[in-house]
């Protein structure tokens, strides 16, 4: 009975039990404390509790998630678009100045030779070092022109400067001569020279008023164009070409093919501006395209979708990783904060529901107060006569001479006095334990109230022979204190310990003086209560007692005690019996 | 006990017949000089006939109550010495009867030697106040009459 196994203040969890951890519950035990879940798998309201909690958690969530997910998504897509815009626009320029320039330079080489048929007379054009003069003014003035010929109406080749002898050779099947005779100019595709090297032809045809003709041709380097193409800044992977109309490669390809072989890319459609088209191939390649106005040529840039990606792929780590940040921030929050909202709104409705009981209790003994009272009134009438009526008896019995049986009768008179004494006793404590409901501070002495209750006991005791220790230090301060509420109090632990005990049980109580307190111990050597239970004895309709008990005594007690500013702890262990520890200030509590 | 005349005058007020009669025929026994009466206004006007040494009364009866008749007794006869015994025995109607003037309250059902001895007490209480009383009356006299 005195052995110390689990103090257990009132609602202060114990970290012994950590039963019931199925694996769905594991989140919310780490989460919540642990009394929430204890007693949610007790008390079936808790369910609701629970329930609230997954729905302002889940609510909450969704309600912060939604806009971040959304605003990631938005601003990823948009991301991604402008990559997209940004490397669009950096081809298109490329394409652009590329292929201006290159229909600026052959323009300008067709301007210049259309310019000398027109002005060197047929004479002047057959004159061969005449031709030569002119040859070399147009290396000096433009570039690239790498010699220059007469060709007849039958295809022939009258004059010719240059570094071959060319004279006499006979261009008929030629599509620069052709195409010359027909639109009255040409450039032609690339083709190697003489010297193995590629070149690529421009001819002008001029009228003569006989209804003849010549063809003027000139043979232009590539190595200008690619001069003018390789000036454009350009990644390590990316590459810029010249495609005929036909596909095969014009100028030298990083990766798509030989010098004037078919290159491994489709010829795209024709496009008056520039175009770019994505995914051409598996590798996601970006394609640009421009086709050179009046010339066979068809400008390409192609750039790797991998270096379009890189750089988006960095950012985009970055985008996940504050997402994944936020994410779980948020998570922690709002788990921490529904968590103490649920809990709040969970005490408040016990503080409420405890209040109402007490509300409910008091005015309970208000009414049995008052019932009471009148009862032991009626009561005390009758018994008045009883007493008067014996009393005169014995009187009698006294006074009148021979009286018959007078010693038994005498006896017998006595006994009823008595008993109406008793009687008398009862309705007088009845009387005085209901009278007061409403908090009256007095000085009293514990020793006092604990007797008066007991005697309300008493008979029980002797009935069930239950033995009843008096332990009361000789010199115990008076408190300040409501005797009504004290006795409500005591009466309530008696009676649990009475409830407890079996017959020939003991129950020892024990009064000293503490430090400006008194301390109360009763401890009975009954059944014990077991540390789950122990717990939650001081909570509203917790009850061990099945049909019997209300659940509300000890709630009531632990409410009372608490008003009088006292505290109230609770020792026990099964089968060897409770120690209830109730301390009160000597002073009335502020 | 003996039953000598102790020349004690002695009102019981209570409702209850078969509790007065029981009680009265015991007082008497006692050595006191009883007369019982029923109700409030009966007491009043037996109060105001004959001069008592002690009244008991009870404090809840049909019609005028204990402390209304109290209060009214006092009115007639300060000097009157009221012992309340009454079933109805709670703090509050104690505090009230003395305050109006009670000098002892009780509690049924009482020790008749309890009360007894109670009503020996209002008896000396009585005999002070009356001879205060003549006293002074007489002092009033002298001092008039210039004695």
């Amino acid at each position: 009975m005195t052995t110390e196994q689990s103090t257990v203040k009132k609602m202060a969890a114990s970290a012994a039990d950590s039963k019931d951890v199925r694996p769905a519950n594991f989140f919310m035990q780490m989460i919540l404390p642990r009394r929430f879940l204890q007693r949610a798998d007790r008390i079936k309201d808790l369910r609701r509790y629970r329930r609230l909690w997954w729905y302002t958690l889940l609510l909450t969530l969704f309600v912060a998630y939604l806009p971040l997910f959304v605003m990631t998504g938005v601003n990823y897509y948009m991301y991604g678009n402008n990559v997209t815009a940004e490397y669009r626009y950096d081809i298109s320029r490329s394409l652009f100045n590329v292929s201006r320039s290159l229909e600026f330079v052959i323009e300008e080489r067709l301007s210049v030779l259309e310019l000398i048929t027109h002005e060197k007379s047929d004479a002047e054009l057959l004159d061969h070092t005449d031709l030569a003069v002119t040859l070399s003014h147009l290396k000096e003035t433009f570039g690239g022109f790498v010699d220059l010929g007469v060709i007849d109406h039958e295809g022939r080749q009258l004059t010719y400067v240059g570094p071959y002898q060319l004279e006499g050779v006979d261009y008929t099947d030629q599509i620069s001569y052709q195409q010359a005779v027909v639109r009255g100019a040409c450039v032609t595709e690339v083709f190697m020279g003489h010297r193995n090297v590629p070149h690529f032809a421009i001819t002008v045809k001029k009228d003569t008023p006989g209804g003849q003709f010549y063809v003027l041709r000139a043979t232009i380097d590539m190595e200008m164009l690619n001069r003018m193409i390789y000036t454009q800044t350009m990644k390590h992977s990316d590459d810029i070409f010249i495609i005929s109309h036909s596909g095969i490669l014009q100028t030298p390809s990083r990766s798509h093919g030989n010098l004037l072989e078919p290159a491994n890319i489709h010829v795209p459609p024709y496009s008056q501006n520039g175009e770019v088209v994505e995914n051409i191939d598996e590798s996601g390649t970006v394609l640009g395209y421009s086709y050179i106005e009046d010339t066979p040529f068809i400008l390409m840039i192609t750039k790797e979708q991998g270096d379009v990606f890189d750089m988006w792929l960095g950012d985009q780590t970055e985008l996940i990783v504050f997402l994944v940040l936020s994410g779980f921030l948020i998570l922690i929050v709002v788990l921490w904060s529904s968590t103490q909202m649920v809990r709040q709104i969970r005490q408040g409705d016990q503080r409420r529901v405890s209040m109402l009981m007490n509300v409910e209790y008091t005015n309970k003994m208000a009414t049995i107060g008052r019932l009471a009272a009148s009862v032991a009134h009626e009561i005390n009438n009758p018994l008045a006569i009883i007493n008067e009526k014996a009393g005169l008896l014995l009187d009698m019995a006294n006074y009148v001479e021979d009286f018959p049986e007078r010693e038994k009768t005498v006896a017998a008179l006595q006994s009823i006095i008595r008993s109406v004494e008793r009687g008398g006793d009862v309705t007088h404590r009845l009387l005085a334990f209901t009278r007061k409901m409403e908090s009256r501070f007095e000085p009293l002495d514990l020793r006092d109230v604990l007797s008066e209750v007991i005697s309300f006991l008493e008979k029980e005791a002797r009935h069930r022979n239950i033995q009843i220790y008096r332990d009361f230090a000789e010199h115990v301060p008076p408190i300040e204190s409501d005797r009504g509420q004290l006795q409500q109090i005591f009466l309530n632990i008696v009676n649990n310990a009475f409830a407890a005990v079996p017959d020939s049980g003991k129950v020892r109580l024990v009064v000293e003086p503490q430090n400006h307190h008194v301390r109360v111990q009763i401890e009975d050597n009954g059944t014990g209560i077991s540390p789950e239970n122990l717990e939650h004895i001081f909570e509203p309709f917790f009850s061990t007692r099945g049909d019997f008990g209300t659940g509300l005594g000890l709630s009531i007690t632990y409410g009372l005690v608490n008003k009088l500013g006292g505290t109230i702890n609770v020792d026990s262990e099964l089968g060897k019996g409770t120690k209830f520890i109730i301390v009160l200030p000597t002073t009335r509590p502020k | 006990m003996d039953n000598k005349a102790l020349g004690i005058r002695v009102l019981l007020v209570d409702d209850e017949v078969e509790f007065t009669s029981a009680l009265s025929e015991r007082m008497r026994t006692r050595g006191l000089d009883v007369d019982v009466s029923s109700n409030g206004a009966e007491a009043l006007k037996m109060a105001e006939a004959e001069v008592y040494n002690a009244v008991v009364l009870d404090l809840a009866m049909p019609g005028m109550d204990g402390i209304e008749t109290l209060k009214r007794l006092l009115g007639n006869n300060p000097d009157l010495q009221v012992i309340l015994l009454t079933g109805h025995a709670t703090l509050e109607k104690s505090v009230e009867a003395m305050k109006s003037g009670a000098m002892e309250f009780m509690t049924k059902p009482a020790k008749i030697d309890v009360l007894v001895e109670k009503i020996r007490q209002a008896h000396e209480q009585h005999e002070r106040l009356t001879v205060a009383r003549i006293e002074d009356t007489m002092n009033e006299i002298q001092k008039r009459m210039g004695w």
